[in-house]
């Protein structure tokens, strides 16, 4: 048993921080230490950057463009993207299709899909969610009927992150109407430019848009576009769904944040007080530090398993943890910013970029409370906390 | 990076966890708990057989040689077990101030008894008006011809009835709150001038209030002093904290085992009571808490025999208040779960409760850890 890193993933840690020193754009880099989110072309431009060096899709197999790093590399280079910050990979591409093209996919799809996922020449939403299949997912409405070499898909998916950007969507929809609701679903890949698709804007209440409608009227998706096989697309949902456990806690995302609490906490506000000097202030704070200490320890507990091979079918206790804490903790460090700007959370403000007037209080005062609202959203999406403590209760305890 | 165990540490957990297996169930615990001692003697025996006591030795002291990961391993199974043998303050903690503080002749005349089990060193360091300050020392240690002369009272005494022998900290010099100025002696408990009231622990475990009356200690049983006591002191509270909290969490995870099992078996409203949702996320949330406690735990282990003192503080300090909080928490849902039947002293559930409000109140307690934090970090 060994806590510390090994010499030759303290070097990897340096070569990591290192090449985004050098090639993170300041620009980026500023405005996401700002608690902004990035935009499209930050994202594609950064991705791109990283594709060149061959780092755009750690977790893919070798032959396919991955990485070949342990477990604990990739966290490494997971928790120094996200503490430089830089932009995080579009996980739509590189963690969930892509998983699913590769595993079940057929030549021709990996060959047409998999280098652009790379590169991020096509960016990709997800539509699963529907108006009537949130956390019970295996509801999904939407029809797609076969018609000779195509098929024709109507209904409407929601929630769908990003869709304003997208290319291609990665949908479940229903192609079987008499089964069990989990066995008549298929994962069908349909052309965001097809005929029949509108996308609705949907404003969250921190003011921003990044969520979606889809609706589809009479699409035709070629039956080429199936992936595997009709009726089994609920399986690969489930493979998509579990792949992505490591992300989840979002450690490194709230350990940046922690550190610029931090800074933020030593200087002196508007009213002459440091928020560090507030008792109550700085016991929470401290509280979240060793909440989120204890939540990196468990998540590398969950790499070091996986890597072991250990709970190989069965559900590990450990990683159940994570999203449920993970989130908790991301949404505790947004309210102690919003604690820290204290009564400058009130204006609401445009960004700096596009202000001409002075901001009122602090000029980071702006993003804190959308980043707060925006945050309510990580113990809804991803299956609800509720529904993870469903899960720890049947697939752990066996109640 | 792995938290994987040795071969060695695999056998280490397999053996303790068998032997408190087969003399450790819950009637057998009530046994030794209504015994004059108050744990039991043959266990200690058991102990010593299997080579615990002579565990955190190095092997130039004839010990074993374990580390901080052994003694995780060991005070995982007593919390489990809720063993109530001396194993924390007499072995764990002794042992870290004689490695830290004691010289190889002071070692090779205390050692041999220690680790046959023929002679329990307690160490007694705590005073009434320091709280958890072990470094608030009122108890003077006076110069006097060939030796010292100490005055003054020690509080809290782990299991300090059965003790054959005394580490005690006494002031050479300062004022009660200085970190310089203390040593630490050694005292025997029939020396002259020593007494001691013992009393049962909420958790049925025992301790004493330690009371010295201008008692003679030579000066080869003087074991630190000067700057060197206080360091060595820290260190031994550092290392029983990562060993408590490996203790919570056996007990922790062997309560809420448990309180689910309970839920599968308990029926009202015609069903099982472990199918209504309110519980089960109840549940859901204790194993969210042991979880953390878990890794915290781990982390105190590895971090207890840090060098760097303010590191090794801040991470002992973190563990604390993670082990207190989650304890807090498991204990309360799982006495609360129980229903009735928690409430009485003939189920475990509160009986595990009691130890881990008492592991809680033993060696700092939130509050206690959070001013170190926010001394050591306040930027």
């Amino acid at each position: 048993m060994d806590l510390q890193f090994t010499a030759e993933e303290e070097d990897f840690r340096q070569e990591v921080r290192a090449f985004i020193k050098d090639h993170l754009p300041e620009r980026i880099r500023r405005h996401l230490i700002e608690g902004r989110s990035a935009s499209k072309d930050d994202i594609v431009e950064w991705t791109r950057i990283l594709y060149k060096k061959g780092w755009s899709t750690p977790r893919w197999p070798v032959e396919l463009g991955g990485t070949g790093w342990s477990a604990i590399k990739q966290y490494i280079f997971l928790e120094e993207g996200l503490a430089a910050p830089a932009p995080e990979l579009l996980p739509f591409g590189v963690s969930m299709v892509g998983p699913v093209i590769y595993t079940f996919g057929n030549a021709a799809q990996k060959a047409r899909y998999l280098p652009r996922i790379a590169n991020l020449d096509e960016w990709w939403c997800q539509g699963f969610s529907e108006p009537g299949a949130g956390s019970d997912l295996a509801a999904v409405a939407t029809r797609a009927v076969r018609q000779g070499d195509h098929y024709l898909v109507n209904g409407q998916k929601t929630w769908t992150t990003y869709a304003q950007h997208a290319d291609w969507i990665f949908c479940l929809c229903r192609t079987d109407t008499g089964a069990k609701k989990q066995e008549g679903i298929s994962f069908l890949l349909i052309d965001m430019k097809s005929p029949g698709i509108a996308v609705r804007p949907i404003q969250t209440i921190d003011g921003g848009h990044e969520i979606n409608e889809v609706f589809f009227d009479e699409v035709k998706v070629p039956v080429g576009n199936l992936v595997g096989e009709e009726n089994k697309g609920w399986d690969y949902a489930k493979f998509l769904l579990s792949n992505e456990r490591v992300g989840i806690a979002r450690v490194g995302t709230s350990k940046a944040r922690l550190r610029r609490l931090r800074e933020l906490a030593a200087i002196a506000g508007p009213d002459g007080r440091r928020a560090i000097d507030r008792p109550r202030f700085r016991d929470r704070l401290i509280e979240t530090e060793i909440a989120l200490k204890a939540l990196e320890i468990t998540q590398l507990r969950v790499l070091s398993d996986e890597a072991a091979g250990k709970f190989k079918g069965r559900p590990n206790p450990a990683s159940s943890v994570l999203k449920i804490r993970g989130s908790e903790l991301q949404q505790a460090t947004s309210e102690l910013l919003l604690d820290i700007v204290g009564p400058y959370a009130l204006p609401a403000q445009q960004s700096t970029d596009g202000r001409n007037e002075p901001p009122v209080g602090p000029d980071w005062a702006d993003a804190v409370a959308p980043l707060y609202f925006n945050l309510r959203k990580v113990s809804i999406y991803g299956g609800s906390n509720e529904i993870q403590r469903n899960i720890i209760a049947k697939a752990i305890l066996g109640l | 990076m792995n938290f994987d165990l040795n071969d060695e540490q695999r056998l280490l957990t397999e053996s303790v966890s068998r032997l408190m297996m087969d003399r450790y169930d819950f009637n057998q615990r009530k046994t030794y708990a209504m015994s004059e001692e108050g744990f039991s003697p043959a266990m200690w025996q058991a102990y010593g057989e299997l080579g615990l006591l002579a565990l955190p030795f190095s092997e130039d002291d004839g010990g074993i040689g374990g580390g901080p990961v052994e003694i995780m391993i060991i005070m995982e199974e007593i919390g489990r077990a809720l063993a109530l043998e001396p194993y924390l303050p007499h072995i764990v903690m002794s042992a870290s101030l004689l490695r830290h503080a004691a010289s190889p002749e002071q070692r090779a005349r205390l050692l041999p008894g220690m680790m046959d089990g023929t002679r329990h060193i307690a160490p007694a360091l705590g005073e009434m008006t320091g709280g958890y300050d072990l470094s608030h020392v009122r108890t003077t240690a006076r110069e006097e011809g060939a030796g010292f002369r100490l005055d003054g009272a020690k509080t809290l005494v782990l299991h300090g009835g059965c003790a054959h022998t005394f580490l005690v900290s006494a002031r050479l010099q300062g004022r009660p709150a200085d970190q310089q100025g203390i040593g630490l002696f050694v005292v025997e408990a029939d020396d002259k001038g020593v007494s001691h009231r013992p009393y049962r622990t909420q958790d049925g475990q025992s301790a004493a209030e330690l009371m010295l009356a201008d008692v003679h200690v030579a000066k080869d049983m003087m074991l630190a002093c000067g700057s060197e006591a206080g360091p060595a002191i820290a260190r031994m509270a550092d290392e029983a904290i990562a060993a408590i909290a490996a203790e919570a969490v056996g007990a922790m995870d062997s309560l809420v085992k448990g309180t689910v099992d309970y839920l599968k078996v308990r029926k009202q409203f015609g069903q099982v009571i472990g199918n209504f949702q309110a519980l089960q996320h109840r549940a859901a949330d204790m194993v969210v808490e042991l979880e953390q406690a878990r890794s915290m735990a781990l982390y105190a282990t590895m971090m207890s025999r840090h060098e760097d003192a303010i590191a090794r503080a801040a991470a002992i300090s973190s563990a604390k208040v993670q082990i207190n909080r989650s304890a807090r928490l498991i204990a309360q849902a799982c006495v609360q779960l129980h229903g009735g039947i928690g409430m009485t002293m003939e189920h475990p559930a509160g009986h595990y409760m009691k130890r881990l409000t008492m592991i809680e109140k033993t060696l700092g307690d939130s509050d206690f850890h959070m001013d170190r934090l926010a001394s050591d970090t306040n930027g």
